[in-house]
């Protein structure tokens, strides 16, 4: 297969196309997460004081857990921002490394809000005691899910990275990654101003 | 073991189902039988199942399309046989429990089984070649949304034979889709046929849109496409950020039936509002996702046959605009008998009135279009005139119904039903039936015979018209929706009327399935050799029928309004210059395996076979993480196999004795300039 | 994307951080005391989600004017419409049923 010059500036301009095409294609799909999110949010927002007799959010809710858990999220932001850089230098230890610090934070996201479900569950403030808490329940753990699924993500190109190297695939995906981390981040946002701290007024 | 699933599932003592499923299983034997006599497993294998072409998995599409179209016409037929037998006195063959399936599935098979596939397979064969593509953006994601599609329709099909179905209406309303109400496996069936389904089509409007906006030949800016293509990007728009809606919606309604949560239910604080308003929030957006594209359809088919530029080409870009941004305010009018008051009623109605405009825009541009044209009244250009009256009239009692003061009168009346199908059978199922024989010739390779395609037309808008118009009579009369038992008598002659229209209908099917038979039988005469036998205007009639599996051997230009039609005109279509290897993408059996595993999933959640719903949730998630690690999903067409494909088809064409079925005279050759 | 219009360092990161920071610790403090009557806090609260919103957008996903961004920008803006009419409109009409409807 003869190349000339004049092809193989253009081979690389498409591969460098598919990586952009990628990128907005998983925009795109960030955007439909979007509505997902807005739907629920408007769920929580007609059924909120629908508490049926059981607790409301002044009751169960507490402000400094879910403030460590903000903490935990955004410092994973940026940890994940400062793998970026390092992925842009090609510096695939630094990459890793912060992508464990990433790892561990958001792991321990997961991990509180677990602990807030299981103890509201206790209880008795499952998320069949009241639309009020079966649209909180949903709303939080639906954003639990996604950060859950960030994780495993996470794992997965971490194991990638080592069999595959860091090739134009693999920063197609980290960079794919990181805009599904920042865009849970700033869903986050949203809980925890609508739910949680307009839940406590 | 087996959670709920038990031999009582099987209806033993229904006698139509019972014989309706041993027909099903004689010819599926038949046909796995011929499969392997033939033996063309392999074969289906490689070349259909794990093909990520783009070509392909729209063929698929509508066969399955067709294929449900039949079982959503029987429930239909069945529906006008039983009230004309209530209507006359008879307790008729239907009791109501199995009527309430009988109207649910009919919805859900057409809506989501019959026009959505049928729009999205069009939309498959088609985009690439507008705009000049050899693929779409993600080819894996395209096979995947195809299998993940099926799978909601073995589930609902298997809901005949294995349990129940919704007896709930085709959109499940609380309470009575929840729990207390609906105790059964139908309602489990109706949620994960349209879930698993649902992720599909989401995957598709996030492909479709990515490959529209980059993969466009390089010279074709967002104002040259064709408008078939421009229709669709506004449609995947709407499946973007509309179908999340569904999903949620239905997720909702899931964790009440599963996990006891009280979002709709009667007590704790639930509000079945809620849903009728979230499901509508999708429910709207939906029938413009259906719509968009045939206008699009009719757009490319106005013009080809009124061999005429399209009048009206940026008035038309933006009325679909329009309608995308509008089609997200106007979702009340769907339940303004609900309750809401007066303020919230009017900005609902008034905003359903202002999105008719840009329609009627559209329509008197088609009209201008074919004013002083040439025009040929081939199959496509009869269902697209077709379309233009039966469409606007139903709009127009659409406009009738959008008066909030009219509707608490209509409201879930046959007029209601009369409206929307009218505009669903004279939009969406008369579009798809023009793109349908528009573009088969493109797919195929082979002309669809004409005199059966004309006579299935003149049945079907017949036969529309008879089975229809007595509806909205039967509205104004006072009848309402889903009756199935000890109807009024002084409704019976409009249902007869009604149910004689049924079977026009059924006759204008039967003309399209001897149509597939003629044209099969005949197909050496009909071949299309040159790829362009309606002299068309847009870049896909710039191919091979059917088009080399990589579509383009160069890149086209694509920097003006209907590129091919100029091009043949200055005699710039010939594409034998050095040609370049090409990067196609590979074969995959993700889509398939992933697909499969979804099934298990939705089935073992049907019958709380939770060890299923494990094997299922890991296999899903297994093979998507397996196949991320798959580096052979590309190759490159070496450039010999390019030119081998490139010069049979030149030489094809050189030795076609056949013309064109348009022919090409030179008085034809009237440029418009339109005032702009 | 080393061809970034703009190069993304530590800068961008560090400027986001500490403004996300500064824009959760306000109204996590004005929620936790209920110093300021509670209109004036919903203010608060929502003003500064908005703003660390446009922040995370900026300063970690990049959204700009530019060329590559544009598409991005659009169709976030495009997208923010949506929600707002769908979370808007439901509870309007959610509010309008239940009144009418003596809920």
């Amino acid at each position: 297969m003869q190349t000339n010059a004049v092809d193989h500036h253009a081979h690389d301009e498409h591969h460098h196309d598919i990586g952009e095409t990628k990128l907005l294609g998983f925009w795109i799909y960030l955007m439909s997460d979007c509505i997902l999110f807005a739907t629920l949010f408007a769920t929580y927002a007609v059924l909120f004081t629908n508490t049926a007799g059981g607790p409301s959010g002044k009751d169960i809710f507490e402000l400094p857990f879910v403030f460590t858990e903000t903490m935990m999220l955004l410092f994973s932001s940026i940890t994940f921002g400062f793998g970026m850089i390092a992925m842009k230098r090609k510096d695939v230890a630094g990459l890793k490394r912060w992508m464990y610090v990433t790892f561990l934070l958001g792991f321990g996201f997961v991990a509180m809000e677990v602990y807030e479900f299981h103890h509201l569950i206790e209880e008795g403030f499952g998320p069949d005691r009241s639309a009020f808490l079966s649209s909180f329940f949903t709303l939080v753990a639906t954003h639990g899910l996604h950060v859950t699924a960030g994780l495993i993500w996470m794992v997965v190109c971490m194991v990638q990275l080592n069999t595959k190297g860091l090739n134009e695939t693999m920063e197609t995906r980290f960079q794919c990654l990181s805009l599904f981390w920042h865009f849970l981040d700033i869903v986050w946002i949203c809980v925890f101003t609508i739910v949680y701290l307009l839940g406590v007024l | 073991m087996f959670g709920r699933l038990t031999l009582d599932a099987i209806p033993f003592h229904e006698p139509i189902l019972m014989v309706t499923m041993a027909i099903i299983m004689l010819g599926g034997a038949a046909l796995v039988g011929g499969i392997t006599y033939l033996g063309k497993w392999r074969y289906l294998w490689t070349e259909w199942f794990t093909t990520v072409d783009h070509k392909k998995i729209g063929v698929m599409y509508i066969i399955i399309a067709f294929v449900m179209m039949m079982r959503g016409f029987a429930d239909a037929i069945m529906m006008r046989s039983q009230q004309v037998l209530s209507a006359a006195g008879e307790t008729g063959y239907l009791p109501p429990h199995h009527y309430d399936q009988i109207f649910s599935a009919h919805g859900v098979i057409m809506i989501f089984f019959m026009a959505m596939p049928f729009i999205i397979g069009l939309m498959n064969i088609v985009i690439p070649l507008q705009i000049g593509a050899r693929d779409v953006a993600f080819p894996f994601l395209n096979s995947l949304s195809f299998w993940l599609f099926v799978v909601g329709v073995v589930l609902i099909n298997l809901s005949l034979f294995v349990g129940e179905f919704a007896q709930t209406g085709w959109l499940a309303y609380p309470p009575l889709s929840g729990k207390e109400y609906s105790p059964g496996v139908g309602v489990d069936y109706w949620i994960w046929a349209l879930q698993i389904s649902g992720i599909g089509t989401t995957l598709s409007g996030v492909n479709f849109f990515t490959t529209i906006m980059r993969l466009r030949t390089p010279s074709m800016p967002l104002m040259k496409m064709p408008v078939f293509t421009w229709a669709s990007l506004c449609a995947n728009v709407l499946i973007i950020i509309s179908f999340p809606i569904l999903t949620v919606t239905i997720a909702l309604l899931t964790l009440d039936r599963y996990l006891g949560t009280h979002f709709f239910t009667n007590d704790m604080g639930g509000d079945m509002m809620m849903y009728v308003n979230l499901i509508w929030a999708w429910g709207h957006p939906e029938v413009y996702i259906l719509v968009l594209p045939v206008f699009g359809v009719f757009s490319e088919v106005v013009a080809t046959f009124s061999r005429k530029k399209l009048f009206g080409y940026t008035s038309l870009v933006w009325a679909t605009v329009v309608i995308t941004i509008l089609a997200f305010v106007v979702w009340l009018h769907h339940f303004f008998t609900m309750g809401a008051g007066a303020n919230v009623n009017a900005f609902f109605g008034i905003a359903t009135m202002v999105i008719s405009i840009p329609t009627g825009v559209k329509i008197f541009n088609w009209l201008f279009t074919m004013y002083r044209g040439r025009i040929k009244f081939t199959t496509p250009m009869l269902w697209t005139v077709g379309f233009m009256i039966t469409f606007t009239i139903g709009g127009m009692t659409g406009v009738l119904l959008a008066v909030p003061a009219a509707n608490f009168v209509l409201h879930n009346s046959l007029f209601l039903i009369a409206h929307f199908h009218n505009v669903i059978i004279g939009g969406v199922v008369f579009g798809c039936f023009a793109g349908f024989a528009y573009w088969f010739p493109k797919a195929t390779g082979y002309m669809l015979d004409e005199k059966w395609g004309k006579r299935a037309f003149w049945f079907w808008i017949t036969g529309f018209f008879v089975a229809f118009m007595p509806l909205y009579i039967l509205g104004f009369m006072g009848m309402t929706r889903r009756l199935s038992q000890h109807i009024e008598p002084q409704y019976f002659p409009m249902l007869a009327i009604a149910a004689f229209g049924a079977v026009l209908i059924l006759c204008g099917i039967l003309c399209q399935i001897m149509q597939l038979y003629v044209t099969f039988r005949n197909r050496e005469a009909l071949r299309d050799v040159t790829g362009d036998p309606w002299d068309g205007r847009t870049l896909e009639w710039a191919t091979s029928s059917p088009p080399p599996f990589y579509n383009f051997a160069h890149l086209p230009e694509g920097n003006e309004l209907d590129a091919h039609w100029y091009q043949k005109e200055r005699g710039e279509t010939d594409q034998s210059r050095d040609y370049q290897p090409i990067h196609m993408p590979k074969n995959t059996g993700a889509g398939v395996i992933i697909s499969a595993y979804a099934l298990v999933f939705g089935f073992g959640l049907i019958w709380y076979i939770w060890w299923l719903v494990a094997i299922g949730v890991v296999g899903m998630i297994g093979t998507w993480i397996k196949h991320s690690f798959n580096e052979d999903v590309d190759y490159y067409v070496p450039v010999e196999e390019v030119k081998a494909i490139e010069e049979a088809h030149k030489a094809r064409v050189a030795g076609a004795s056949t013309k064109p079925v348009t022919n090409n005279d030179d008085e034809d050759e009237m440029e418009v300039e339109y005032a702009n | 994307m080393a061809n970034q219009p703009h190069q993304t360092g530590y800068g961008d990161y560090i400027k986001g951080f500490i403004a996300s920071l500064i824009l959760t610790i306000i109204p996590f403090y004005f929620a936790a005391t209920k110093s300021l009557p509670t209109t004036t806090t919903v203010i608060i609260l929502v003003a500064c989600a908005v703003v660390q919103l446009v922040v995370h957008l900026v300063y970690f996903l990049h959204l700009d004017r530019s060329e590559k961004g544009m598409w991005n920008s659009m169709s976030f803006a495009f997208t923010a419409v949506i929600v707002l009419i769908l979370i808007a409109g439901s509870v309007w009409i959610m509010v309008n049923l239940h009144d009418n409807m003596l809920l």
